[in-house]
């Protein structure tokens, strides 16, 4: 029967597709994969070659990662050993030979990524959102190319403009502070906030407004009541992309911070321990960023999706 | 040219069934249109008799062939789509030439196919445009043109009119069906709007919820509805469907109206049962306004139709349409007094929906 | 409810003339039809009085006072629109509530259940009240938007075509009910359509708009019977009414490459050259008729019969009650309805008889 030989060919092509998405998915999953075992990994083991799939999970990264440590000699080893104020981390650092001797950046940094990056994605997406709006709803003169000058801001790449950034920031005496970090991925991200808000309020019908603006409300009211609530999900995508780029954000950072204000970005891979590179608590402290976007991300998949395709669904 | 033979033809889609069991005969040369409200399956049968659709069980007949099993390309029947399908980079005349050139037909003979489709429709000045040039109802006769070239077995048409103007619908209508008249094209028509079904087809089925509700001439599913859906559906607006319960040789009806049962469809009442509920329909050119009609109503609203003026009256709050002279004139809440033209009255059984058929057919 | 004065009224976008200095008025208590095609200037005209466009010539009076300088919450109107008027997020209830809740009128909550409760039951959805707006059908959320405009008791319902997203039987429903409650309540209307049916059976008076200028304002008789150019002939009525080139011949008026032929009526004083109209209805088939023909096509539509009727070169449409034994190819006679011709000049405007 042909009919039954349709079918097999489906099921055949079905397979096939699964097997090739199975493929992409595992390549694109290895270095998450090597991150995520690396952090675990005693020091020893990490440069092993083959290297080791099985093995006994350590908090050594994580240890090295949120401190300070100096190297104990044979006796200091001895004296330190025996004094009674110490904690389990200390504990752990003297089987190691080393003695913790305060706490490491780690924790500023990313304190100062969760400032920086959370108030200027706020700032971004409440004057996108009155921008969009605007450019949604009113006849705004030369608006084709106003929006193409919004966006023009985003075409060139970071390291194009740190240079002048850097010299004006200094100039300005914002280098180095979060409201200089704050403004500069404000005015980054608002292009790109601006464009994708436009989308989502394009298509919510301009009717409602109209019918509220009859039934006796204000322009402000009806944005308020009815173009709000329905523009949430666009909202919380425009959130999401903005906050994943002021997260991950890197050349700026490294260029116009210093100490105070530095973001986590550019800390991370600057983890240097007593002997060289501290691949284990590069990679914990890279885990340890990654957490909130995975979390985000997570939670707004639906709205993300839709922020993503939105331009190809529309009429 | 073909005869088309459906035997138990099913589809679902997973749990979802979209045409239950069909079977439905397509005479040679016979124009019959698939008529039913959007989601009834009538483009689904439309598009497994063309092959676009696998069948879930049954039996299609091409000629007697059995032709379940091959491909759409293998059947020789054209399909028309709603939405014109053109290639928007070629010219009129090289759509309506492509399915002959794809299947390597001589130059000379192209020629001659295409004079002959572009008199039959009268397309010669559309020839040398392109499609975004063209009006919809143009583009339309293009797509016809491409499917005629062909000479198929059959023409399936999906909804050919539904994309086009009102202004065009009308013309369109009437140049199919004599495009119809002249090829005897054996042709299966989908559409939803009743005025083309009524129009084009010499016979229609009417299908709803996936299953087949009639199969009849115009005249027959106008006057003789199998059921109260078709009854609503055939006419705008539809039959008059007034729910009351029948004694003695009359029906009891709403706001203490009592209409006489015709002598044909006496005895099968008197079978069906006293002080049982029945439904009285009738068509709204069946109600006769007289000074002492047997029948009075409350004027709900009047409207101008042109040629005619439509009441709509309200028995007890059952909205009644009414077909009458153009020169009526009623004031709302106005009482009317009127009877039903005895030979177009019928019933329905509330429980089932179905007609109740006269032993005694009326002439 | 007012009287609505549109004087002289012009709209341009971008240097394009939406509406050409047009004028009409609506009486208080009125059903007033804009019927035209898309593009036509009939939105527009809507959204003027609305004030959600602004006039760039002209003024629009309610009851002999400007309302130029009002915004629209300030000109008390209701607006009921295609589609899309519901905010999906609330229910029924609270969208019927919506425009008594607005600052400007601040009615108290009792008020508004009492109000809203009675326009449901004229409508027939009280049974809907609690249900979210994003989960009514097509016709349950059309009869709540135009319960968004009975709710109040504006100066002019304006509707923007509410019901042609609807399918044929709804439409027909709620048209009849529309109708019974502007009858009923005496409000004044101003309701736009493409759809020439709904501006036949709804309207008091219709005006015929086309490319932003005003054919034609009437009655829906004046309307069918005396339409003022070929373009509104057209519009009304279906079947389509037959437009026939026609002459004078030997006294007579001829219908071109046709056979059909008959004495110029005393009244009319006709060209030499001219379009004749001819409704189908008055196209009678008729075994005495003064005029042969062959039956080319037959539509049974059930309560009547669409017949096209071959006269030399020409085809009329008729119309006759019920479904006809007659066959298609047939030779018939028939005659023609002489007192309700239309003529019409070669650039299709009425010759006045």
């Amino acid at each position: 029967m042909p009919m039954v030989e349709h079918q097999g060919r489906a099921k055949a092509g079905v397979a096939l597709r699964a097997g090739f998405s199975v493929i992409v998915c595992i390549i694109f999953l290895i270095p998450v994969f090597w991150m995520l075992s690396t952090a675990f990994k005693p020091r020893l083991e990490i440069l092993s070659i083959p290297p080791k799939v099985f093995f006994e999970p350590s908090l050594e990264g994580f240890v090295s990662l949120f401190t300070v440590r100096s190297t104990l000699t044979e006796t200091q080893m001895v004296e330190y050993a025996n004094r009674k104020d110490l904690t389990w981390i200390d504990k752990f650092a003297l089987d190691r030979g080393v003695a913790i001797v305060g706490p490491s950046q780690y924790v500023n940094r990313v304190k100062n990524s969760i400032i920086i990056a959370g108030i200027s994605t706020i700032l971004a997406v409440i004057m996108g959102l009155f921008t969009a709006y605007a450019f949604s709803r009113f006849k705004v003169k030369g608006e084709g190319d106003l929006l193409f000058f919004i966006l023009s801001t985003r075409m060139l790449p970071a390291v194009v403009v740190t240079i002048p950034i850097f010299l004006m920031y200094r100039q300005l005496g914002l280098y180095d502070t979060h409201i200089g970090m704050i403004i500069l991925y404000t005015a980054f991200n608002l292009s790109f906030s601006v464009w994708l808000l436009k989308g989502f309020i394009d298509e919510i019908p301009k009717e409602y407004e109209e019918a509220a603006l009859v039934d006796g409300y204000s322009r402000w009211q009806a944005f308020i009541k009815y173009v709000l609530p329905q523009s949430l999900s666009g909202i919380a995508a425009t959130t999401v992309f903005c906050f994943i780029f002021a997260w991950n954000e890197y050349a700026f950072s490294l260029m116009l911070t210093s100490d105070k204000a530095r973001t986590a970005p550019p800390s991370i891979p600057a983890v240097l321990g007593t002997a060289g590179i501290e691949w284990a608590a590069i990679a914990a402290g890279a885990l340890l960023f990654l957490i909130p976007v995975v979390i985000v991300t997570f939670a707004l998949r639906k709205y993300l999706l839709r922020g993503v395709t939105f331009g190809a669904i529309r009429k | 040219m073909a005869t088309i033979e459906l035997v138990q033809v099913e589809k679902k889609f997973g749990d979802f069934h979209a045409v239950k069991p069909v079977n439905l005969t397509i005479n040679d040369g016979e124009f019959v249109v698939l008529l039913g409200p959007s989601g009834c399956g009538k483009t689904t049968t439309l598009r497994m008799i063309a092959g676009l659709e696998t069948i879930t069980s049954g039996k299609i007949l091409l000629n007697g062939e059995d032709i379940t099993d091959k491909p759409a390309r293998d059947r020789d029947v054209s399909f028309v789509f709603q939405f014109f399908a053109l290639y928007p980079h070629m010219t009129a005349k090289g759509n309506i030439i492509f399915p002959l050139q794809t299947q390597g037909t001589s130059r000379s003979e192209i020629e001659q196919r295409l004079n002959e489709v572009v008199k039959m429709l009268d397309i010669q000045y559309l020839l040398h445009l392109r499609p975004g040039a063209l009006s919809s109802g143009d583009q339309q006769r293009i797509a016809l043109a491409r499917a005629l070239i062909r000479r198929p077995r059959a023409f399936l048409l999906d909804e050919p009119l539904g994309a086009l103007d009102a202004d065009f619908r009308e013309t369109m209508r009437a140049e199919i069906k004599s495009l119809h008249l002249r090829t005897k094209a054996t042709t299966l028509y989908v559409t939803h709007d009743q005025i083309e079904a009524m129009a084009m087809g010499d016979r229609i089925v009417v299908m709803s919820a996936a299953i087949v509700q009639q199969v009849g001439t115009p005249a027959e599913v106008y006057h003789d509805p199998n059921n109260m859906f078709v009854a609503r559906f055939i006419g705008s607006p539809g039959m008059n469907l007034i729910p009351g319960t029948y004694s003695q040789g009359s029906v009891q009806l709403p706001g203490n109206n009592v209409c006489p049962v015709p002598e044909t469809y006496r005895s099968t009442l008197d079978k069906y049962g006293y002080d049982k509920k029945v439904v009285v329909g009738f068509r709204p050119e069946a109600v006769i306004p007289s000074a002492n009609g047997v029948l009075s109503s409350q004027v709900y609203s009047q409207d101008l139709h042109g040629s005619y003026t439509m009441i709509n009256l309200s028995m007890n709050g059952e909205i009644i349409h009414g077909r009458v002279e153009r020169s009526a004139n009623y004031a709302i809440n106005d009482i009317v007094r009127f009877d039903i033209r005895p030979d177009m009255i019928r019933f329905f059984d509330p429980e089932t929906e179905s007609a109740i058929k006269a032993e005694v057919r009326n002439v | 409810m007012s009287n609505v004065d549109l004087n002289n009224i012009t709209k341009r976008f971008k240097g394009v003339t939406a509406l050409d200095h047009i004028s009409f008025d609506i009486k208080n208590g009125e059903f007033f039809v804009l019927l035209g095609p898309t593009g036509a200037g009939k939105t527009t005209t809507l959204r003027l009085i609305a004030g959600l466009e602004i006039l760039d010539e002209g003024d629009i009076s309610f009851d002999g006072s400007s309302i130029a300088p009002l915004s629209p919450a300030e000109r008390d109107v209701a607006l009921v629109f295609q589609q899309y008027s519901l905010y999906p997020l609330l229910n029924v209830y609270d969208n019927l509530a919506s425009p008594l809740r607005s600052p400007l009128r601040k009615t108290s909550e009792t008020e508004i259940r009492k109000t809203v409760e009675d326009v449901a039951g004229k409508l027939r959805i009280g049974h809907l009240l609690k249900r979210k707006a994003s989960n009514l059908s097509g016709g349950e959320m059309q009869r709540v938007a135009i319960g968004r405009a009975l709710v109040r008791n504006p100066r002019i319902y304006l509707m923007d075509e509410p019901l042609s997203n609807l399918d044929a039987k709804l439409r027909e429903a709620l048209r009849i009910e529309l109708k019974h409650l502007q009858k009923t309540q005496e409000s004044t209307t101003l309701f736009v359509t493409h759809d020439q049916i709904e501006a036949m059976t709804m309207a008091d008076r219709i005006a015929v708009l086309n490319q932003g200028n005003i054919l034609q304002v009437g009655s829906p008789y004046e309307i069918y019977d005396h339409p003022a150019t070929t373009f509104v002939a057209q519009l009304v009525g279906t079947p389509r009414i037959n437009l026939l080139a026609g002459e004078i011949h030997d006294g007579n008026v001829l219908i071109k490459d046709s056979e059909v032929k008959f004495a110029v009526p005393n009244e009319v004083k006709l060209p030499s050259s001219f379009t004749l109209g001819l409704r189908p209805e008055n196209v009678h088939l008729d075994d005495a008729g003064e005029f042969s023909g062959v039956i080319e096509l037959l539509e049974p539509l059930g309560v009547e019969t669409i017949l096209h009727i071959r006269s030399g070169k020409q085809v009329l449409l008729s119309v006759i009650a019920g479904i006809t034994p007659r066959k298609m190819g047939e030779n018939i006679r028939f005659s023609i309805v002489h007192e309700r011709l239309s003529f019409f000049d070669k650039e299709g405007t009425r010759i006045v008889t």
